[in-house]
């Protein structure tokens, strides 16, 4: 990057660092910390979805759809992380590719299922095998945020369910004595309130989520985690024009004062979010408040 | 004009049958060097980078980089999210039952240990490796206490730091290490296990396979990977 730095070995030791520290190598660590906020930003809110489906599901009084939204529940949270991230990909990228191959290949005549192999033609490859790789790369971070959207939603459907249930009962009385339908009771009583009682476990979700992006590797997404160890395991002068010793704990120390700061502002943010939640609210809290002056 | 017309068809079809115009991609581990590291420009660099270069453009093939962990190198094959293995793989028994491979790129190499002193004694000691390794089954089948790591660079920490007494691993690998590590010695003590190094492909794949051998072939015959493999000191040459 800097021009100095066409001869690493005759650096002093900050120039050596500045130039270690911009190789391309560097570039992709530092790429990787958006990769994973960029993660953060859109699995949230499609977990959210994901979890308000699965608990109104749950609640229907329709028994198939709330007999799938609590199989949902119970069989996601049930199931190891790692080994859903392992294999239900996987699985779910054939299941696209299987749909697709059903569509664009009608008159294929090979199994699709050879052995171990799983073929499908090539116009139903997903991304197709002749995209460039930036496709190859986006396509896996979205079955990324759809896998962790699935599997925080089942948690936050279950965090959701006990939420809408802790409402009190007497709110729900007096909608209907107004002559609300269930329907406007939901979606004006019920769902303005639950989330008072939601906030914590859902806050507890997010922390969770932030720290477990490291499973992105097993995805083929590049994490943050996957270049600490790359770049802070020994480098031999063979293999590099900066080597060095195992250097693994200044990555990963690096990795934990982003997570430490990382969450403390998401505390921060949450902290204010349940104040603003409880302003009103037939809660201990809420009444706190209304005695405060807070009104 | 029969005999025409068949050759005419024969081309059309191998034509539309063809490598060339579909890309292939490779996949890799990124984290064992020599055979394949990421560089300092961030990109896939080592023995099988140029390697894979060198087939595709002989194949006449037209080759992306992947990388992939380790674990779930065999999965992804199978699956289709690339379509060859190029991993400082062995060619084993038990992973030709999932996958085929080609002929062997690199002859059946010696793996060594790597310890913090000569006089290890093995079967008392804890011997690391890294896991679904040719390695690791070996260690396993002795009977010696293994512990398993996920990538290399683990199991190297892991005698540094005495989590373990001893790595097995492929003696390219360690080669550079005990070089530049004062501290880290070489057994004298080596082990002969597996068949050489090869291309890992879906069993589906005849026709890719056949490509990559006979590429693989045209660089044994001109020497040219023989070269290659000093170049990058990865094994004995053929």
């Amino acid at each position: 990057m800097f021009e100095f730095c066409t001869d690493p070995e005759t650096l002093d030791s900050a120039r050596w660092l500045a130039c270690y520290l911009t190789t391309g190598k560097h570039a992709n660590f530092y790429i990787s910390f958006g990769t994973v906020l960029l993660l953060l930003a859109i699995t949230a809110p499609t977990a959210l979805a994901f979890g308000f489906g699965g608990a109104m599901a749950a609640r229907s009084r329709v028994w198939p759809v709330s007999w799938l939204g609590k199989a949902y529940i119970a069989l996601v949270r049930g199931v190891p992380d790692i080994a859903f991230f392992l294999f239900f990909v996987i699985a779910l990228d054939q299941a696209f590719e299987w749909v697709r191959h059903q569509v664009l290949c009608p008159d294929w005549d090979q199994p699709i299922r050879q052995g171990n192999d799983f073929v499908v033609c090539a116009a139903a490859k997903l991304p197709l095998s002749s995209a460039p790789q930036w496709v190859h790369e986006v396509y896996g971070f979205f079955v990324a945020v759809l896998t962790f959207a699935i599997v925080f939603g089942a948690f936050s459907a279950n965090v959701l369910f006990g939420a809408m249930r802790a409402v009190p009962r007497a709110q729900l009385e007096t909608a209907e004595a107004y002559g609300m339908s269930r329907r406007q009771t939901f979606w004006r009583i019920l769902v303005p309130q639950m989330w008072v009682y939601a906030l914590p476990g859902l806050s507890n979700l997010w922390m969770v989520l932030i720290k477990a992006t490291p499973l992105l590797f097993l995805l083929g997404v590049e994490d943050i985690v996957y270049w600490a160890r790359e770049l802070g395991g020994t480098a031999n002068p063979r293999f590099t024009a900066y080597p060095h010793g195992d250097w693994r704990t200044w990555y990963f120390l690096a990795l934990l004062v982003f997570y430490l700061l990382f969450t403390r502002v998401s505390e921060i943010f949450l902290e204010r979010l349940m104040r603003k939640l409880t302003h009103g609210q037939a809660t201990t809290g809420g009444m706190a408040q209304a005695k405060r002056g807070g009104a | 004009m029969k005999r025409l017309i068949a050759t005419a068809a024969v081309l059309a079809f191998s034509a539309g049958m063809g490598w060339a115009e579909e890309t292939v991609r490779l996949g890799t581990e990124g984290a064992y060097p020599p055979w394949n590291f990421i560089n300092d420009a961030g990109e896939i660099d080592g023995f099988e980078r140029e390697l894979g270069d060198e087939l595709c453009e002989r194949a006449d093939l037209d080759c992306e980089w992947v990388t992939n962990d380790w674990d779930s190198i065999i999965p992804n094959l199978v699956s289709g999210n690339y379509d060859v293995i190029i991993a400082g793989m062995s060619i084993t028994g038990e992973r030709d039952e999932v996958i085929d491979f080609t002929q062997n790129y690199t002859p059946p190499d010696p793996s060594s240990y790597l310890a913090l002193s000569k006089d290890v004694n093995l079967d008392e000691a804890v011997v690391a490796a890294q896991a679904n390794t040719i390695q690791a089954n070996f260690i396993a089948e002795k009977g010696w206490t293994l512990v398993e790591y996920a990538t290399p660079e683990e199991t190297i920490a892991a005698v540094r730091n005495g989590e373990a007494d001893a790595v097995l691993a492929d003696h390219s690998f360690l080669a550079p290490i005990a070089d530049e590590e004062g501290d880290l010695v070489l057994l004298d003590r080596q082990e002969r296990i597996g068949g050489g190094v090869g291309l890992g492909v879906r069993e589906s794949d005849e026709e890719l396979k056949k490509t990559l051998d006979a590429a693989i072939q045209s660089m044994k015959d001109d020497g040219s990977l023989n070269e290659l493999i000093k170049k990058w000191d990865v094994a004995t040459t053929f």
